[in-house]
């Protein structure tokens, strides 16, 4: 723990300054802004690679629960369970079998999308209007293309809400996958936790990412889904 | 057949025009209940005609309704469509065959008006063009702008609107056959009674069989060539044309459905055109009185008619109107209510009513006169056999 803790000395406190007076120094970040663009890209890949992958397996869960209701409680409960491992216990409970880094901070994160993304897909399926369905099988859409065509795309206000929800919460878990050796924002939080400028940088930028992330999934929405603004013109 | 014919003509798929649908014993059971939703039905819906299916909440018209398309699995017995099984296809393939329609209509909610009518010629691999044409000419067969209404999603369109896509939707590949649950039953009465002429109107032109579910009796006299009213448990009380169901109820529950009314009821099911109208004796200002009284003791009607240049009913005219050597515009009354070729004798007997009228000019499109409808041939009417009554009020 003291290993992984350590403070790393980011700033020069010798002299008189901005920074040794622990300031909000916009000088010192234009000259170290540098240090935070590789820590920048490899949370938006963990957080990318963590909500692609929780998505398939939670959409696939969802799917076959929504055919089989049975499998719905233990799949919830399993999930549940998941969700509620502290993040930091999850990386030591990995570090024996898949070590430190990547793959460790990524099963991790994956297994708290699970739970919210399988939730909100099944809602979005449940919400289908009986009447729809039953019009589609009789016309004659055998159920495969039901889902695929009418089910599925239906549900998407309600998925996309639950992978905007995932992606946010992402985004903050994985400043913490630096204590599973995967790098990262929040790296570079506890690198000098106590140096406000550092804090305001790597915090800001998790921020801005959350946020970012989230506008383009709605982005993506608005443009799936123009019959959810379609209102009544007569 | 106007609609075939185009549809053919965008793709070479042959297409039958109605199918003889035939219940045989037809029998649903559900397990764990002691009585079946559905028993031994058996009825032979004629190619072309509309067979309502009408009863009590329960009755099990909707399941025997569903049975057809297997939308339900049957027990025994069974459904043949032009003699062949209903058992013996894939669900999916029957039902692309087969237009179905319901109360709610269940348009998708996320696909375009034009999109929902392709919903069938799609599975079926229609190519792009054909779809296009096929969409356009339905959406005008049932009365909608096919420009103005194309691309909207269904939240844009009023109820009525949507009922004619999800119509249009059901007609899509032109099938022998068409299912309807209760199809303008959640429209307001005055938007409804629209739909209905319009389907009955469409119906003359495509010429499908058609099951119609309704639990309203009037919209199955109606609407129907012939009724089946079913009671609790899919029992058939009575299958037969509607003027007979009204004149000759088989039992009491029959008597008790169709109500205490049915004499009145008939008279919706037969036109002002399939009566003999008195002959008016109509007159013109100018006219030669002594011609005016001549046609005055032809005629049951004890005032002449004075009608304009082109037959228009102008009024009832007066005493004093004859008077002179020539007839003179003094009218007694205005020439109030005017019967439509058209209306259903039920309807003109109600503007008689409201009017406090005995009798009445009865006008043609134009507007012209051509004869007079009173209390009295409406009494006759109600007497008729109903062999001489048309099966309903589609008839021409």
């Amino acid at each position: 723990m003291s290993l992984l803790l350590a403070q790393v000395e980011i700033r020069d406190r010798s002299e008189d300054t901005c920074v040794s007076e622990n300031g909000f120094c916009p000088d010192w970040i234009v000259d170290n802004f540098d240090r935070y663009v590789d820590p920048f890209f490899q949370h938006v890949l963990l957080t990318v690679v963590a909500v692609a992958v929780g998505f398939g397996i939670a959409s696939t869960l969802a799917v076959i629960a929504y055919r089989h209701r049975w499998f719905v409680n233990p799949v919830i409960q399993v999930t549940g369970i998941l969700y509620t491992i502290p993040s930091v216990a999850a990386f030591f409970l990995l570090l024996p079998i898949t070590g430190r880094g990547f793959v460790t901070a990524t099963i991790a994160l994956v297994s708290y999308t699970l739970l919210i993304i399988f939730r909100n897909i099944l809602t979005g399926l449940d919400n289908v209007p009986e009447e729809t369905k039953d019009a589609g099988r009789g016309m004659g859409l055998t159920e495969q293309q039901l889902l695929w065509r009418v089910e599925l795309p239906l549900a998407l206000p309600e998925i996309l809400a639950g992978l905007r929800i995932a992606v946010t919460t992402t985004v903050g878990l994985a400043t913490l996958v630096f204590f599973a050796g995967a790098g990262g924002l929040g790296e570079e939080i506890y690198a000098d936790i106590a140096f406000k400028s550092n804090v305001v940088v790597a915090g800001g930028l998790a921020v801005l990412l959350a946020a970012v992330l989230d506008g383009l999934i709605l982005l993506f929405q608005r443009a799936l889904t123009p019959w959810t603004r379609a209102v009544s013109a007569g | 057949m106007n609609i075939s014919d185009s549809a053919q003509s965008s793709g070479p798929s042959p297409r039958p025009q109605a199918a003889t649908l035939e219940f045989r014993e037809a029998t649903k059971r559900y397990p764990g209940q002691s009585e079946p939703a559905v028993n031994a039905l058996s009825l032979t819906v004629p190619a072309g005609e509309i067979c309502v299916l009408v009863g009590p909440s329960g009755c099990g018209k909707t399941t025997a309704m569903r049975m057809v398309n297997q939308m339900i699995s049957i027990t025994s017995g069974d459904i043949l469509l032009d003699g062949q099984s209903v058992r013996e296809r894939r669900p999916a393939e029957l039902r692309r065959s087969i237009g179905y329609a319901i109360q709610q209509i269940g348009l998708f909610p996320h696909l375009s008006v034009a999109d929902n009518i392709a919903t069938v010629p799609r599975l079926l691999g229609w190519g792009r063009e054909r779809i296009r044409a096929r969409v356009d000419e339905l959406l005008e067969l049932v009365s909608l702008d096919a420009h103005e209404t194309r691309d909207r999603f269904p939240a844009q369109l009023s109820g009525g609107q949507r009922q004619r896509v999800g119509v249009a939707r059901a007609l899509a590949v032109d099938p022998p056959l068409m299912l309807m649950d209760e199809p303008f039953g959640a429209i307001d009465p005055i938007n409804r009674e629209r739909l209905q002429n319009e389907f009955l109107r469409l119906q003359r032109e495509i010429r499908k069989t058609v099951v119609f579910v309704t639990h309203d009796i009037d919209e199955a006299i109606k609407m129907g060539d012939r009724i089946a009213i079913l009671q609790k448990g899919g029992h058939l009380m009575q299958y037969a044309p509607p003027a007979e169901l009204l004149m000759y109820p088989a039992n009491r529950f029959v008597e008790d459905f169709v109500g205490s009314d049915r004499a009145l009821k008939r008279l919706a099911l037969q036109r002002v055109r399939d009566v003999d109208l008195w002959r008016a004796p109509l007159v013109r200002a100018g006219e030669p009185t002594a011609e005016a009284r001549a046609k005055l003791a032809d005629s049951e009607v004890p005032y002449p008619l004075l009608v304009d240049g082109d037959g228009r009913p102008l009024g009832w005219l007066s005493e004093r109107g004859l008077a002179g050597e020539r007839v003179t515009e003094e009218l007694r009354s205005n020439p109030e209510p005017r019967i439509e070729l058209d209306d259903v004798l039920r309807d003109a007997l109600s503007d008689l009513l409201a009017d406090e009228a005995q009798y009445a000019p009865v006008v043609d499109e134009r507007g012209a006169v051509q004869g007079v409808l009173s209390i009295e041939i409406l009494s006759q009417a109600l007497q008729t056999d109903p062999d001489q009554v048309p099966s309903g009020a589609d008839a021409p």
